[in-house]
């Protein structure tokens, strides 16, 4: 079969050039060529229109409002007050004003205008701070625990995602070439400065070769017993095994998972990764790159829907793929250590290390940092940065921390946090708590119905049902996505809602409570707006019937609303047709 | 001459035999053309044997059914059709009454939505301004996904509104799934047989006059004048600017069917305004006139709707007002000490601000419009070319809006256009001619055509002409605005242009978009080098747009390039580029 497409644009690239600065030139139009906009993703930047406005444009023959997207790698989505500013600053005078949190511990900025691409990603890795690899078929932003009460523990486990990160980064010149050439022929510092491969004769990328990796790869660092990094919906992940308290021993290496998914095709289904083995904490760098070279070797270049490691892994099967992996390193894995996860959420407010040391955890709904008229989170956390002299973590599920705070500065960041209402953010129902969606409409080109600007509508319609069986108070997971790609991973949630259409979204229910376990469809295409009628009678029968601390995801499948999906191959079977409230 | 399958009596076959004997080629092709003119008149009994035409109509957004598309003109011209293809991007709905044969496929999205670029199409094809069909052959291919609720719903809707604007399904539709290629390939074998039969024919040759319109007809365009006005329909109006712009141009489209006018590319098109209903609202209550006095055979609402200049001041004007309004202060500034003050005074006035600061109790109807001048027609240089838009005339109109002395101002034709007239409403027009305005006559010459902001207009009819033409030339052209994102007027008609080749160049000065202002001028200089190589091979240069600063500079550009790359002192430069204006190698129109 003929290798995709996306690996032809690899392969004529030379390294991920393209014709990227030729597009960057042409003034008459804001979009780049085709190719380039795959090109662009290993920097960190898409390509996306304003979709509201497509209609209008093409009435007066104008072009689509054309404007990019650049994500911002953040390893372990630690942050220092200095960085915050900058991308602050970028946020107004080069984006729309926005800042957004992603759901990989990433910043995203959106609406950037092709003639201020440049400076735009000069101006970030001037903060030390870089987009390459943030997006493309490459490992991406490695996250970790946050983990602000084990300050040792979260020490190494922040070494070991820095550490990956910049293994695996791409060793192309063409970035710097590109962004950071500011005329003056000195190259400019960003937070890692790995030997680029252009000095070389003979230059070929050390651990991606030519082509780099089949499809998008994904990293991540977890600490039991939380797994806010969502650890089985990645393609790689690392599980820290402590010895007492804080002496991180080694790790549980996951392989093959992934959300994504295409309708209609059930071929590609979302899976959760396998416990492959134990690796020291010594081994764990050696152990990430093999797992790159044996999906760079083995992975699906012909179709790309099924090109991700999951993919793989269930064609190779678990122990050919661990065969592979452990040839590569040279040594073998041990059996995996015992762990135990009790969820993926945040824990919102004031916690005190054992250091004395302060972190507030700021609940950002959809992680959109922006000024509204009576919420100016934008600005308050800007007045916070001037003054905080620990640092920000972004968190898994798009919220903020803001860590190490010291008890002399506490009484001025909670009057900061008071005076611009951050102090009362987590004040909601749990549910509300515990969501998160994906930007979808108006930018992301992927999307088929709205997502973020639309999740916490429907949630208020949910809480009159919450306020009524009593559930203000249970953290029940609830994602959106706009389309089956699966960003704020929606197949893990406890209810789960996938975009169709507009207006329209698939609805899942019985993920694990701890990102343990996938949902399965309960209802197809049904409204959004009719959401809260179905969940209705589910969500009274749970408050009446539920067990002793039962999450909500495990009372569905026991209670039968659902077939239990015990392996992502099953994603799709056992679903049964039935008759909606509506 | 044989007289197999001949329709001419023995007779008529002798006197062709006779005719065509010793004919050399040229002789017998101008034959060929002429004969086949007179079968198109319709005088003759029968035309030879012409292929039938086939349209394949498109709406594509992945490219599966532009590809199809190729695949269906293809086996159709096997079959001996003489196809074409037209796609819902730029087609117009309207245009189908003309198919004879008609193969449509569409693609399906979303919720049963059409492709982003037959959106327009789709809407304008559903509504009730589609003509009746009736004569027009058709079959159906629709692309779909069945996984989606709305399976192939625009093949459907397609379908269904062609037959219902009484057109004839020759085939039955296909509705194609993902894959959709043997769905696909059944059906175009299927349809195309059910067509009636296709004859293959050689083309008739027809004699083209080169240079002369598509539509010029006998009945010329003498006849209509700004004294007597063709009534024009106007048919679409577009505000170009994105949402966030400043700027506020329209782009317009008028008919002309029916009229036998004809233009050429560098003219211009009068208008004739009718003046806004409150201006003369405010101009009666400021006079003390009553609307229903009689002036004339009218009434004097009706005159100052559409005779008079209500507008416009000047010092003449004050100096006829104050003969009727006897004024002693306005006096003053009339007489000679005066007029300094007065001239001042005008300027950014109009004539409601010399009703109300001066007013006078004693006018009647025919008094006060003794004072006014007559309402004049604006005139507007022409945006679209007849060889592309057949029986219409396109506009691009800045609408003149802004405050002086207290008061909210609007240009009299531009805000008429822009606020008081919708597609369907008529408009009185006629030409204006501008032998001074014109792409060289040879289409191998480079043309250079410098426009920014409504200077565009012209050079959207050049380009429109020169690609008609299939002209080898090359095309240049500077345009400048306030914004990239919402001013760029007509952008992807020349993102279209640059992608065929046609437009060689395109230079872009966009002067808000960073802190220094950039204007076209300075583009100039930047491409200076190749600007004067073109001159040396014998470029036309245009200019069009703002008279007061834009031409300036740009002439002033224009002979520093020639200077700098020329090697030539500023005086040189001037005769150079003064030589270029005599051999009508340099026109302007600009304003």
């Amino acid at each position: 079969m003929a290798k995709s497409a996306n690996e032809g644009i690899k392969d004529a690239s030379n390294y991920l050039r393209g014709t990227i600065l030729d597009g960057l030139a042409d003034a008459a139009t804001g979009s780049l060529s085709k190719d380039d906009q795959q090109l662009t993703k290993f920097h960190g930047i898409y390509q996306q229109d304003d979709r509201d406005l497509r209609k209008e444009r093409r009435a007066k023959k104008l072009e689509p409002a054309y404007s990019f997207m650049i994500r911002v790698r953040v390893p372990g989505g630690v942050s220092t007050p200095g960085q915050w500013l900058e991308m602050d600053r970028i946020a107004l005078e080069h984006a729309n004003g926005a800042l957004k949190l992603t759901t990989r511990q990433a910043f995203q900025f959106h609406g950037v205008i092709k003639s201020n691409l440049k400076k735009t990603i000069y101006e970030i890795n001037q903060s030390l701070f870089d987009t390459l690899a943030a997006c493309g078929d490459v490992n991406r932003n490695v996250m970790c625990n946050p983990n602000p009460l084990q300050s040792k523990v979260h020490g190494e486990v922040l070494q070991l995602a820095t550490a990956i990160s910049n293994h695996l980064s791409p060793r192309t010149g063409a970035y710097h070439e590109i962004w950071l050439d500011d005329g003056s022929g000195e190259k400019v510092k960003v937070t890692y400065d790995p030997p680029l491969i252009d000095d070389i004769a003979d230059p070929e990328e050390p651990i991606y070769g030519k082509h780099y990796l089949p499809r998008k790869f994904k990293v991540v660092v977890a600490v039991p017993p939380s797994n806010d990094v969502d650890i089985f919906a990645h393609d790689l992940g690392f599980i820290a095994i402590l010895e007492g308290d804080d002496k991180v021993v080694g790790y549980n290496v996951t392989v093959g998972g992934g959300m994504g998914m295409t309708h209609g095709n059930e071929e590609t289904f979302p899976r959760l990764a396998d416990v492959m083995g134990f690796c020291t904490a010594e081994q764990a760098l050696t152990v990430a790159e093999a797992v790159v070279r044996v999906q760079r070797d083995h992975g699906n270049r012909e179709v790309r829907a099924n090109a991700r490691l999951k993919y793989t892994i269930e064609r190779m099967g678990l122990d050919a793929f661990r065969a592979e992996v452990e040839k590569l390193c040279g040594f073998t894995l041990e059996k995996p250590r015992e762990f135990h996860f009790e969820d993926n959420g945040d824990r919102y407010g004031w916690i005190e290390d054992h250091l004395g040391n302060w972190h507030f955890t700021l609940y950002v709904e959809n992680g959109r940092v922006y000024d509204t008229k009576d919420y100016p989170l934008l600005t308050g956390l800007r007045e916070i940065a001037k003054v905080h002299t620990g640092d920000f973590r972004l968190t898994a599920n798009q919220n903020l921390i803001i860590a190490n705070i010291s008890p002399e500065q506490k009484p001025k960041i909670a009057a900061l946090l008071g005076e611009f209402g951050m102090l009362a953010a987590h004040e909601r129902s749990a549910m509300r708590l515990s969501s998160m969606a994906c930007v979808a409409l108006p930018t992301c080109g992927l999307a088929l119905a709205e997502s973020q600007r639309y999740l916490p509508d429907l949630i208020s319609g949910i809480e009159e049902v919450l306020e009524e069986a009593g559930l203000r108070h249970d953290a029940i997971t609830i994602r959106m996505t706009g389309c089956p790609n699966g960003c704020a991973r929606p197949y893990i949630a406890e209810i789960g809602f996938v975009g169709k259409a507009p207006g329209k979204y698939n609805l899942y229910l019985g993920g694990g409570h701890a990102g343990e376990r996938l949902s399965k469809l309960y209802a197809p295409s049904i409204k959004g707006d009719d959401a809260p009628k179905i969940l209705k009678p589910i969500l009274l029968d749970y408050a009446k019937s539920r067990e002793e601390g039962e999450s909500f995801g495990d009372y569905v499948v026991r209670a039968g609303y659902v077939k239990e999906t015990k392996d992502g191959r099953d994603f799709h079977k056992d679903i049964v047709e039935r008759l909606l409230p509506v | 001459m044989s007289s197999l399958d001949s329709p001419l009596s023995p007779g008529q076959l002798q006197l062709a035999g006779q005719l065509a004997n010793g004919l050399n080629r040229d002789q017998a092709l101008w034959l060929s053309g002429y004969f086949s003119g007179i079968a198109r008149e319709g005088s003759a009994t029968a035309a030879p044997a012409a292929k039938r035409k086939l349209t394949v109509l498109y709406g594509s957004e992945s490219g599966n059914a532009e590809k199809l598309a190729g695949t269906m003109a293809k086996a159709a011209e096997k079959e001996g059709f003489k196809a074409s293809i037209s796609s819902m991007r730029d087609a117009k709905p309207a245009a189908l009454a003309k198919a004879e044969n008609l193969l449509v496929v569409v693609s399906t999205w979303g919720e049963g939505d059409p492709p982003d670029a037959a959106v327009a199409y789709y809407e304008a094809f559903m509504s009730d301004a589609m003509p009746k069909l009736a004569g027009v052959k058709f079959s159906v291919c629709g692309l779909g996904d069945t996984s989606y609720e709305h399976f192939c719903k625009m093949g459907k809707d397609f379908d269904a509104r062609l037959a219902a604007l009484g057109a004839e399904r020759v085939h039955d539709r296909a509705d194609c799934d993902v894959d959709f290629q043997a769905t696909f390939d059944a059906w175009l074998k299927g349809t195309l047989a059910a067509f009636p039969g296709a004859v293959a024919a050689p083309d008739p040759v027809a004699p083209a006059v080169a240079g002369s319109s598509s539509s010029a007809s006998s009945h010329g365009h003498g006849e209509y004048t700004k004294e007597n006005p063709y009534t024009s329909e106007l048919l679409e109006k577009i505000l170009l600017n994105g949402t966030g712009s400043s700027k506020e141009v329209y782009h317009l489209e008028l008919s002309l069917e029916g009229s036998g006018l004809v233009y050429e590319p560098g003219d211009a098109l009068g208008i004739l305004p009718v003046n806004r209903a409150s201006m003369v609202d405010e101009v009666l209550a400021a006079t003390g006139l009553s609307a229903n006095a009689k002036l004339g055979d009218k009434t004097l609402v009706e005159a100052l709707l559409h005779d008079f200049d209500i507008t416009t001041l000047q010092p003449a004007i004050v100096d006829k007002y104050n003969a009727v309004a006897q004024n002693a202060a306005l006096q003053q500034l009339l007489d000679e000490a005066g007029r300094p003050t007065l001239k001042a005074w005008v300027d950014g006035r109009q004539l409601i601000d010399l009703l109300e600061e001066y007013p006078c109790k004693t006018w009647t109807p025919e008094s006060f419009t003794g004072a006014l001048r007559k309402l004049a027609p604006r005139l507007y240089s022409i945006a679209s070319s007849l060889r592309k838009h057949e029986d219409q005339v396109h506009l691009t109109v800045a609408a003149v809006r802004y405050h002086t002395h207290g008061r909210d101002r609007t240009g009299v034709c531009s805000c008429y256009l822009a606020d008081e007239v919708n597609a369907g409403d008529p408009l009185k027009v006629y030409f204006h001619h501008n032998n001074n305005f014109r792409l060289p006559a040879d289409d191998n010459i480079p043309v250079i055509m410098i426009g920014p902001g409504t200077g565009i207009a012209p050079f959207r009819a050049f380009v429109e002409e020169r690609a008609a033409r299939s002209a080898k030339g090359k095309n240049w052209l500077f345009f400048g605005d306030q914004h990239f994102s919402y001013d760029f007027l007509y952008q992807l008609e020349w993102l279209d242009y640059l992608e065929s080749g046609l437009l060689t160049e395109l230079s872009l000065a966009f002067s808000r978009d960073q802190k220094e202002k950039i204007y076209v001028q300075h583009r100039i200089l930047e491409r200076g080098e190749e600007i004067y190589r073109w001159m040396e091979e014998g470029a036309h240069l245009y200019v069009c747009g703002d008279a007061s600063r834009m031409a300036k500079d740009v002439q002033q550009a224009l002979m520093d390039v020639i200077a700098v790359h020329g090697g030539k002192s500023p005086e040189e430069a001037k005769a150079y580029l003064e030589a270029m204006r005599k051999s009508k190698r340099y026109q302007r129109d600009v304003y």
